[in-house]
């Protein structure tokens, strides 16, 4: 079990100097992501400017959630993908992969985890930091206090676990599918919607919010966002913690399992 | 007529292959369709709390969402080539185009024609209609004629941008990302009214990358609300056609460019 740990935790650190290398193609996201974060408030000022009524979330929790988005978005997009692990299991090179001493899933969990990471690591500080030295409007706030800003850390990194637990299911699907892009889209984009990435949950339909609500997209992004916010409290964030522990529990046992299914009658192309 | 006829035998021959794999291709072209249609929810879901956006509604916003997301989707399925240009520059397999008897930008324009694409094609024809069904206006002869320019004025604009990023990579491959800014930034920026926008926005979208051509100027002679210069508005697409010719000179001095230094 220990030599498990220290062989996870290598592979860790690999890639974590690995993924700190790409700095040119880092600085160029970087400028990209600024531009869509410029974008987006832009979009919900002018909305806001004739908002009758109150709104279910301020436009400066919003801006807050736009530009976390932005810093965090290594940590909270689906469609980040391994084309190492895709091209594995299409060769067929995957069953090299199984012969190593430790666990399968472990391993590639480990991996993805590392690379969000160092990818998230990269640009969240420059992004953030930025963020809060703009002019009005679009300056990010300081969260209420101390513990809002725990809570935040607490379930933005549990959030990032659920998120790669939900993605090792899809690369296990390719084993089914063999085709990795198709699938990959179609769930990205739902992932995608309910995770408040293209209309923040708390500015939809009611009915729709339900939706979001019992799906565990939203658990990566929206929560640990609006927890930093204060739209969320401390008590419902608590509640919170658990459902994403919950969630990540069944997805990794689901994971797990089907793993080991597909693994008994595996399909080696390439012979 | 020759060069038009190879192309077409380059469209038939990618599109053979590309059906080879019939599970795949559908489903490609229902991610697709899905990704300007969450879009397009969002739209509806804003515009459903909030009512208007700076004066402007839901119908007059989606019929410039339906011309942009027509535009790209027509520019992406023919244009692909060059926006994945830096592969075949890349793998050297650019200069196997050179050495052929016919011109590198229709080659490059053969290399790729993703039928998946037309996905969005659907979506946003899909809603272009809809929107003409309940959208308040008086249509005539001119008004669309201006229609139909603001989108060929977009597939211009866009094929622009391949054609300019493509060109860069006869320079470097590196950071090529942020001419997304301007393909996908500007696709959604374009789906608002350029009104919305802040100044120092709409006069870069206007005058440097003219999506205000095909965006807010022939808009408002749409929906009769230019009180002047109305001619000019109805014409301003064409400005957007005109975009693609100093692309095309850059693209060509590229060419030279990578040829001289005997690659």
């Amino acid at each position: 079990m220990k030599s498990n740990i220290k062989a996870y935790f290598s592979v860790f650190r690999l890639r974590l100097i690995t993924g700190l290398q790409y700095r040119a193609a880092a600085l160029a996201g970087i400028a990209t992501q600024f531009f869509w974060g410029f974008m987006h408030i832009m979009v919900y000022e002018a909305f806001y400017e004739n908002a009758m009524g109150t709104q279910p979330i301020s436009l400066k929790q919003i801006i807050s959630y736009v530009w976390l988005q932005q810093a965090f978005l290594v940590f909270i997009a689906l469609w980040i993908r391994d084309y190492e692990i895709f091209n594995l299991i299409t060769s067929g090179n995957i069953a090299y992969e199984f012969c190593r001493p430790c666990g399968f899933y472990g391993f590639w969990f480990a991996k993805l985890v590392a690379q969000r990471l160092s990818g998230a690591t990269l640009r969240c500080f420059p992004i953030l930091i930025v963020a809060f030295l703009l002019p009005e409007p679009y300056r990010m706030t300081l969260p209420p206090d101390f513990l809002t800003f725990c809570l935040f850390v607490i379930t933005l990194v549990i959030g990032l676990l659920v998120l790669v637990s939900i993605s090792m299911l899809i690369y296990i699907s390719v084993f089914i599918t063999m085709s990795p892009s198709g699938s990959m889209t179609t769930i990205s984009i739902i992932g995608e919607f309910f995770s408040g990435m293209i209309i923040p949950i708390p500015l939809m339909p009611s009915w729709l919010q339900k939706i979001a609500n019992y799906l565990p997209f939203r658990l990566a992004a929206d929560m640990p966002f609006r927890i930093y916010s204060g739209h969320i409290p401390a008590d419902e964030a608590l509640k919170g913690i658990l459902i994403q522990l919950a969630w990540l529990l069944v997805l990794v046992l689901i994971g797990k399992i089907s793993l080991k299914s597909i693994t008994k009658k595996i399909i080696v192309q390439g012979g | 007529m020759k060069t038009i006829k190879l192309y077409f035998k380059y469209l038939i021959i990618l599109l053979k292959s590309q059906m080879q794999y019939r599970g795949s291709f559908w489903l490609l072209a229902l991610g697709q369709f899905l990704v300007p249609f969450s879009v397009f929810a969002a739209l509806y879901f804003m515009f459903e709390r909030f009512g208007n956006i700076k004066g402007w509604n839901f119908f007059e916003v989606a019929l410039c969402f339906a011309v942009i997301n027509m535009a790209f989707a027509v520019t992406e399925c023919f244009a692909r080539g060059f926006d994945t240009f830096s592969n075949l520059v890349v793998s050297g397999d650019f200069d196997r185009l050179l050495v052929r008897p016919r011109s590198t930008f229709l080659q490059v324009l053969g290399s790729k024609f993703e039928f998946a694409k037309l996905g969005r094609l659907v979506q946003s024809a899909t809603v272009l209609i809809w929107d003409l069904v309940n959208i308040q206006v008086k249509w005539d002869f001119f008004k669309i004629i201006t229609l139909i320019f603001m989108i060929a004025g977009g597939v211009f604009i866009f094929t622009g941008i391949f054609i300019l990023t493509a060109t860069l990579c006869f320079w470097t491959v590196q950071g090529l990302e942020v001419a997304n800014i301007l393909t996908d930034g500007g696709r959604e920026m374009s789906q608002y009214p350029l009104s919305i926008y802040r100044k120092w926005v709409i006069r870069f979208f206007t005058f440097i990358i003219p999506f205000g051509c095909i965006n807010y100027l022939p808009l408002m002679y749409i929906l009769e609300r230019a009180e002047e210069k109305r001619i000019l508005c109805m014409i301003s697409p064409l400005f957007g056609i005109l975009f693609l010719v100093p692309c095309l000179f850059v693209w060509k001095a590229g060419v030279r460019h990578y040829r001289s230094t005997g690659s």
